[in-house]
C-alpha cells in the first residue's frame, strides 16, 4: 500500500512522458541563447530538486517499514522524543546552502536573459515595436518603416529587441522557443532581448488572459537569414499598403484576426509609452515642475520618440 | 461568570469587559493595515494626476489648521472624558464627551466644506489617479470620525440612562480607543498628505 | 436594466440545467425540512446558536457543497479541454467557470472548512467554553454565507464574473468588463472578507486570552498554534483585500482612476494589492493544515511531536516571509534584476521552514507505531506529493525560469500539488478525525480509504501531466486549442483522472450517509486515544464543553493524564456562566446581503434604506443588555452523570 503510494507520481511521470511521445518539449527544445539560458536553468533546478524528493521519500520509506504497528509488537510504548538539534541543524543549513547556490543561479541567469544577447559581435541589435490589442499582436519595425500583424520576420545570428506595451489588457508576450515571457502593458513600455541561432517558424502567443479571444491569440516568429530578412523588407516596404490610422483604430477594435503588412508604422500617429527607466527619470522631471500643473504624458512620449528616431 | 476585580480599572473590570478591549486592540491592527495600504496607494499615485490639478494647487492652510485644531483638541477632551468615568463622576464625563462630539462634528463639516473646494477647483474623485487616491484616503478617514458621531451618541445616550457601571464604562473606553486612533491617523494625513503635499 | 438581460444566462442550455439542478436541490431541500418540522429546529439550534461547534459544523456542511459546485466546474472545464476545439463550453462560459473556480475553491470552500475545523477544536485544545465574542463568530458565518450566496446567484441572474480569480485590470475594469458581472466579484469577497477579517480578530483574541490555566504559549497543541498564526495572518492581510475591493468597485462603478488606462491610472497596482493579499492568503489556508498534519501524526504513531519548538519558529517565520514574497506574482512585468532577485530569494526561503516542518514530521514517525487510519493516510498522502508542489514552488521563484513557466499549465499544476495534497488532505484529515468529536461516530474507515486511494490516483493523473503541458508551451485558461498543439492526449488522461477524482469526492457523502446508518456510535469521547485536550470532554460535546475547566501543566496534558491514571476532571462543578443565542446576526446579514444585491445593479435608492436599516441592528446591539446566562451546577452534574452512563 505505501509503496503504491510513494510510486503513484512516478508512475505518472512516466506514463506522461510516454504519452507525449518522443518530441522534445518546447520550453527545453531552445533555438536561441535567451531560451538556451532558461532551459540550463530549469534543468539544473529539476536535478537539484529531484535530488530533495529522493531523500524525502527515502526517509518516509523508511519510516513507514520500520515503524509500522504491525511490526513494532503489542506492548511496544513509543519513546518521548523532543527533538534533536544536530539534526534540526543540519535540515536548516542544507537548504539554506541549496537555496543561496540556486539564488546566485537566478540571479545570475536573469541578468543575462535581461541584457543583449552575447555571441553576435558588435551587430546592433534590431528593434521590433510588439504591441498587444484584442486579440492580436502588431510588430512596428521603426527603422525599416514597416508594420505587420500576427507575424514577425526577424534575420538570425543578429540580435533583437522587442519593446513591448499593449493598447488595453495586460499580454504576455511569450515565444517559447527563443525566450521568456514579459509583460506588455498600457502605460509603459518593457523589453525582451533574444536572438534565434536556426531558422524555423516558432510559435509565440499572449499567454496572459485578457478576455474572450484569449485563446486565439497567437503569432508566429520566423527567423530567415539577413539577406532574405532584407528582401522581405524590401517586397513589403513596395507592395503593401501604408497603415493610415483610421485602418489602425479599425484594427485596435476587439477582433480575432490575421495576418496583414503594412509599409509604414502606427507609431507616427500613435507613439509607444514610456521605457520603465525613462519613466523613474520622468517621475522626478515631474517633480521639478510642480507647481505649472502640466505634467503631459503623451507630450514627453513624443520627444522620446524623436530622440528614438534620431 | 461575570467575576468582578476591583484592582483593575472598571472598565476592564470583567472578563468579558477585558476580551472586549483587547479583542478591539487588534482591530486597530487591522485598521492600521487599511489606512497603511490606502496611504500606500496614495503614495503610488500622487504623482500621476493626468490632465487635473496637482495637490498644492488643492491645499489651503485655513481649513487644513481648523481640522486639526478640532480633532486634536477632541483627542484631548475625551482623554479628560474617561479620566472623569475613572473618578465616577458621570456628568463631567457626559460634559466631556458631547464636547468630543461637537468638536468631532466641527471637523466633518470643515472636511464637506474643504471637499466642495476641491471640486471647485477642478479635483472630483473622477478627475485623476491623484484625485481618486486623496478623495478615497480622506474620505475614509472622514467616514471613521463621521461613524464614531454615531457611535459615540450612542454611549453618551446609555451612561445618561444607566450612569458608569462595568458595561458602560467598557464602551466608553474602547470608544476613546477609536477616537484617539483616528487622531492619530490623522496626524499622518497632516504631515504626509497635506504638508508635503503643500511644501 | 430589462429583466431579459437580468436573466440572459439562463438562455444557455448548460447554465439552465445548472440553475434547475440548483432549484431542485434547494426546492427538495426545503421540502425535505418543512415535511421533517425541522424549521424551528435548525433555527433555534443552528442559524441563531452561538455554539462554536454548531458554527463550526455549518461552516464545514456550506464548504462541502461548495466543493462539489467548485468540483463540477472544474470537471466541466477538463472536459472542455480533453478533446481540441471542443464545443462543450464557449470561451465566456469557459470563463466565467474558471473564474468561479478559483474563487469558490480558495474563499467559499478552503475558508470556510478551514474556519469550521477551527471552531470545532480551537475552544476544545484550549480548554475554554466558546470563542472571546461568540456572537460576532455567527455574524461572520452568516456573512460568509452571504458573500458565498452571492457569488453562487451570479450564474442565474445577471452572469457570473469571468475575469479570472485574480481579475487584473484593465481586463476587469469598466471598459473591458462592461455589465453588473465583475461587481459580483467585488461584492462577494467583500463581504466575505468582512466576515473572515472579524474571524481573525475574534480567534486572536480566543487563543491568546482564554487558554486553560497553566497552558503557557509552549504547550499550546500544534493545531491551535498554526491557527493563531494563521488568525494573525487573516487579522494583517485581510485589510488589504477590504481596500483593493473599494478600490475596483469605486473604478467600476463610480469612475475613479486608480487602475484606469487614461488620467494617471495605474493596472498593475491592482496586481500588487491583490497578491499583498492574495499570497499570505495561501498561507492562511495551508498552516491550519500543517496543524492538522502535526496532531494527527504524532496521534497515529503514538509519539509526541518531533521538533515542537522549531515547527512553532517555521510557522512563524513562513508568516513573516508570506508578507515578502507577492512581487513572484509578476516576475515578468518587468521590474528589474534587482528587484526579481530579492523576490526570488525571499520565496525561495519560505522552502526552508517548510522543509524543517516536513523532517520533523518524518522523525516524529521514527521509533513511532504507526497506525493507517483514514486521517493518517491523508497524513501520509501528503508528505511525498506535496514535496512535488513544493520543489516545483521552488523552481517557479526562480525568476528567470518562472518567464517560461508564468501563466503555464506547469503553474498550474504546481498551486494544485500545493493546495490539494496541502490544504485539501489536511483539511479531509482534520474532517475524519474530529468528525467523531462533532458527532458521536466515526465515519467508515473502509470506505473511508477507498475515498483516499481514489482521491490520491485521481489527483495525480489529472494534475501531473499539466506540468509537461506547461513545459510544452500549453498556457492557462485556454479554452481551447488546435490539433497541432499536441496537447490532446495529456489533456485527455487529465480529464480521465479528473473523473477520478470526482469519484472520490463522492465517496465522501457517500460515508456520511453510510456511517450515519451503520456506524457503531462511540462510547467513549477519545475514538483515536490522542494527546489533545479536545478529546478529554464528551462526544458529542456538551454545551458548555468542560464541566471543569482543565488545569494543564505540560504539552499533551490529556495523553500523560491518561497513562498516569489522573483525572483531569477533579473539583467541585460549579454554575456556568454561557453566552445567549440571537437572530440579529442572521437578520443583519440577509439585510447586508440584499444591500450588496442591489449595489451590484447600481439600485443606490434601495441601497440607502438598506444600509439605514444596517446601522439601526448595531445601535440595537450597542443598547442590548445581554448578560448571558447560568447553567446551573445541578444541571451540569446531571448532563455529566447521562453522558458518563453513555461511556
Amino acid at each position: 500500500m505505501r509503496k503504491k503510494l510513494l510510486t503513484m507520481p512516478i508512475v505518472a511521470a512516466l506514463l506522461a512522458i510516454v504519452l507525449s511521445g518522443c518530441e522534445p518539449l518546447m520550453v527545453l527544445n531552445p533555438k536561441g541563447p535567451n531560451a538556451e539560458t532558461l532551459s540550463n536553468t530549469i534543468i539544473l533546478s529539476i536535478i537539484t530538486m529531484a535530488v530533495i524528493l529522493l531523500v524525502v521519500y527515502l526517509l518516509l520509506f523508511f519510516m513507514l517499514k520500520n515503524y509500522r504497528a504491525s511490526k513494532m509488537g503489542a506492548d511496544y510504548e513509543p519513546p518521548h522524543e523532543a527533538g534533536n538539534h544536530k539534526l534540526e541543524i543540519i535540515w536548516t543549513v542544507i537548504p539554506i546552502l541549496i537555496v543561496s547556490f540556486l539564488s546566485v543561479v537566478t540571479i545570475y541567469t536573469t541578468d543575462k536573459v535581461e541584457k543583449k544577447p552575447e555571441g553576435y559581435g558588435n551587430k546592433e541589435a534590431l528593434v521590433i515595436y510588439a504591441s498587444s490589442s484584442e486579440w492580436k499582436w502588431h510588430f512596428s519595425y521603426p527603422e525599416e518603416g514597416i508594420e505587420t500583424v500576427n507575424y514577425a520576420m526577424i534575420p538570425t545570428d543578429r540580435p533583437i529587441e522587442f519593446r513591448l506595451y499593449s493598447f488595453g489588457t495586460i499580454a504576455s508576450f511569450w515565444v517559447p522557443q527563443l525566450a521568456g515571457q514579459k509583460y506588455a502593458m498600457a502605460d509603459m513600455l518593457t523589453t525582451i532581448h533574444l536572438a534565434a541561432d536556426h531558422e524555423g517558424d516558432y510559435w509565440g502567443r499572449n499567454s496572459n488572459f485578457n478576455g474572450e479571444g484569449f485563446a486565439d491569440q497567437e503569432f508566429t516568429v520566423t527567423a530567415t537569414k539577413q539577406k532574405d530578412f532584407d528582401s522581405w523588407v524590401k517586397d513589403v516596404k513596395a507592395s503593401e499598403p501604408a497603415l493610415t490610422e483610421k485602418e489602425f483604430d479599425k484594427l485596435l477594435k476587439p477582433s480575432v484576426v490575421g495576418r496583414s503588412s503594412y509599409s509604414s508604422t502606427h507609431l507616427s500617429f500613435s507613439p509607444a509609452p514610456m521605457d520603465h527607466k525613462d519613466m523613474m527619470k520622468a517621475d522626478k522631471y515631474t517633480e521639478s515642475k510642480k507647481g505649472s500643473k502640466t505634467s503631459d504624458q503623451t507630450e514627453h512620449d513624443m520627444d522620446d520618440m524623436d530622440e528614438m528616431d534620431k | 461568570m461575570s467575576k468582578h476585580n476591583n484592582s483593575v480599572p472598571l472598565e476592564y473590570s470583567t472578563e468579558e469587559n477585558d476580551l472586549k478591549i483587547f479583542g478591539f486592540w487588534v482591530f486597530l491592527g487591522a485598521e492600521i493595515v487599511l489606512f497603511a495600504t490606502l496611504f500606500t496607494v496614495y503614495f503610488v499615485l500622487v504623482d500621476r494626476t493626468g490632465s487635473g490639478p496637482i495637490g498644492a494647487d488643492l491645499f489651503e492652510l485655513k481649513p487644513l489648521l481648523i481640522e486639526t485644531f478640532l480633532l486634536l483638541t477632541s483627542s484631548f477632551t475625551i482623554g479628560l472624558g474617561v479620566h472623569a468615568m475613572r473618578l465616577g463622576r458621570v456628568k463631567p464625563m457626559i460634559f466631556f464627551y458631547v464636547i468630543t462630539l461637537l468638536l468631532g462634528a466641527g471637523f466633518v463639516a470643515t472636511e464637506v466644506d474643504e471637499f466642495l473646494h476641491f471640486i471647485h477647483e477642478g479635483a472630483t474623485i473622477q478627475t485623476s489617479a491623484f484625485t481618486s487616491s486623496l478623495f478615497t484616503l480622506l474620505g475614509t478617514h472622514g467616514a471613521h470620525v463621521s461613524f464614531g458621531l454615531l457611535w459615540g451618541t450612542a454611549i453618551i445616550i446609555q451612561v445618561v440612562r444607566h450612569g458608569i457601571n462595568a458595561r458602560t464604562a467598557n464602551k466608553a473606553f474602547i470608544f476613546s480607543l477609536y477616537w484617539h486612533f483616528l487622531d492619530v491617523v490623522w496626524i499622518f494625513l497632516f504631515s504626509f498628505i497635506y504638508l508635503k503635499g503643500m511644501m | 436594466m430589462t429583466l431579459e438581460i437580468l436573466f440572459s444566462p439562463l438562455k444557455e442550455p448548460l447554465i439552465l440545467g445548472t440553475a434547475i439542478g440548483i432549484l431542485v436541490g434547494g426546492i427538495a431541500m426545503i421540502a425535505g425540512i418543512t415535511y421533517f418540522k425541522k424549521w424551528t429546529w435548525l433555527y433555534k439550534n443552528y442559524f441563531t446558536s452561538v455554539d462554536h461547534k454548531k458554527i463550526g459544523i455549518m461552516y464545514i456542511f456550506v464548504a462541502l457543497i461548495m466543493l462539489f459546485k467548485g468540483g463540477i466546474e472544474a470537471l466541466l472545464m477538463r472536459a472542455q479541454t480533453a478533446v481540441p476545439q471542443n464545443k462543450i463550453l464557449d470561451s465566456n462560459h469557459y470563463n466565467e467557470i474558471f473564474t468561479t473556480h478559483g474563487v469558490l475553491m480558495i474563499l467559499f470552500v478552503a475558508m470556510p472548512f478551514v474556519i469550521g475545523l477551527m471552531n470545532v477544536a480551537i475552544p476544545l485544545q484550549i480548554g475554554a467554553r466558546d470563542v472571546a465574542f461568540p456572537r460576532l463568530n455567527l455574524l461572520s458565518f452568516w456573512l460568509f454565507l452571504v458573500g458565498c450566496a452571492l457569488l453562487n446567484i451570479s450564474f442565474i441572474i445577471g452572469g457570473s464574473p469571468n475575469a479570472g480569480w485574480t481579475s487584473y485590470f484593465p481586463l476587469a475594469g469598466i471598459e473591458f468588463s462592461p455589465g453588473i458581472q465583475n461587481n459580483y466579484y467585488a461584492w462577494s469577497l467583500q463581504i466575505a472578507g468582512i466576515g473572515t477579517l472579524a474571524t481573525g480578530i475574534n480567534f486572536v483574541t480566543t487563543i491568546i486570552k482564554m487558554r486553560a490555566p497553566g497552558m503557557t504559549w509552549m504547550k499550546i497543541p500544534m493545531f491551535t498554534w498554526s491557527c493563531l498564526i494563521t488568525n494573525v495572518i487573516i487579522t494583517f492581510a485581510f485589510p488589504v483585500l477590504t481596500v483593493a475591493l473599494v478600490l475596483m468597485t469605486l473604478d467600476r462603478q463610480f469612475g475613479t482612476k486608480f487602475f484606469a488606462m487614461t488620467d494617471g491610472g495605474m493596472d498593475m497596482l491592482w496586481a500588487n494589492l491583490f497578491w499583498v493579499w492574495g499570497h499570505p492568503e495561501v498561507y492562511i489556508v495551508i498552516l491550519p493544515a500543517f496543524g492538522i498534519f502535526s496532531e494527527v501524526i504524532a496521534t497515529f504513531s503514538r509519539k509526541n511531536l518531533f521538533g515542537y519548538g522549531s515547527m512553532v519558529a517555521s510557522m512563524v517565520i513562513i508568516s513573516l516571509l508570506s508578507f515578502m514574497v507577492w512581487a513572484h506574482h509578476f516576475y515578468t512585468m518587468g521590474h528589474g534584476v534587482l528587484v526579481n532577485g530579492v523576490f526570488s530569494v525571499t520565496t525561495m526561503l519560505i522552502a526552508v521552514p517548510t522543509g524543517v516542518k516536513m523532517f520533523n514530521w518524518l522523525l516524529t514517525m521514527r521509533h513511532g507505531r504507526i497506525t493507517f487510519t483514514t486521517p493518517m493516510l491523508y497524513a501520509l498522502g501528503f508528505i511525498p506529493i506535496f514535496t512535488i508542489g513544493g520543489v516545483t514552488g521552488v523552481m517557479l521563484a526562480m525568476a528567470s525560469a518562472d518567464y517560461q513557466y508564468h501563466n503555464t499549465l506547469f503553474l498550474v499544476a504546481h498551486f494544485h500539488y500545493v493546495l490539494i495534497p496541502g490544504t485539501v488532505f489536511g483539511l479531509l484529515a482534520g474532517y475524519h478525525y474530529w468528525w467523531p468529536k462533532m458527532f458521536n461516530f466515526r465515519l467508515n474507515e473502509k470506505i473511508g480509504k477507498v475515498g483516499f486511494w481514489m482521491i490520491v490516483v485521481g489527483f495525480n493523473v489529472t494534475f501531473f501531466p499539466m506540468f509537461i503541458l506547461g513545459l510544452n508551451g500549453a498556457a492557462r485558461r485556454m479554452y481551447t486549442y488546435s490539433e497541432s498543439t499536441g496537447y490532446a492526449p495529456l489533456q485527455m488522461l487529465s480529464f480521465i483522472g479528473a473523473l477520478v477524482l470526482v469519484a472520490g469526492f463522492a465517496s465522501l457523502v457517500y460515508n456520511i450517509y453510510y456511517s450515519i446508518r451503520y456506524a457503531p456510535r462511540e462510547t467513549n469521547g477519545d475514538p483515536w486515544d490522542a494527546r489533545s485536550l479536545e478529546w478529554a470532554t464528551h462526544s458529542p460535546v456538551p454545551e458548555y464543553n468542560f464541566a471543569i475547566v482543565p488545569q494543564v501543566s505540560q504539552l499533551d496534558e490529556f495523553w500523560y493524564a491518561k497513562k498516569e491514571g489522573r483525572d483531569l476532571h477533579a473539583g467541585k462543578i460549579e454554575d456556568i456562566h454561557m453566552p445567549n443565542n440571537s437572530g440579529a446576526p442572521l437578520w443583519m446579514s440577509v439585510v447586508m446581503g440584499l444591500l450588496t444585491f442591489f449595489f451590484i445593479f447600481n439600485q443606490f435608492m434601495i441601497v440607502i434604506p438598506l444600509a439605514v436599516i444596517t446601522l439601526l441592528f448595531m445601535a440595537y446591539r450597542s443598547f442590548e443588555i445581554d448578560e448571558g446566562h447560568h447553567i446551573h451546577a445541578h444541571e451540569v452534574e446531571e448532563t455529566e452523570r447521562r453522558m458518563r452512563g453513555d461511556r
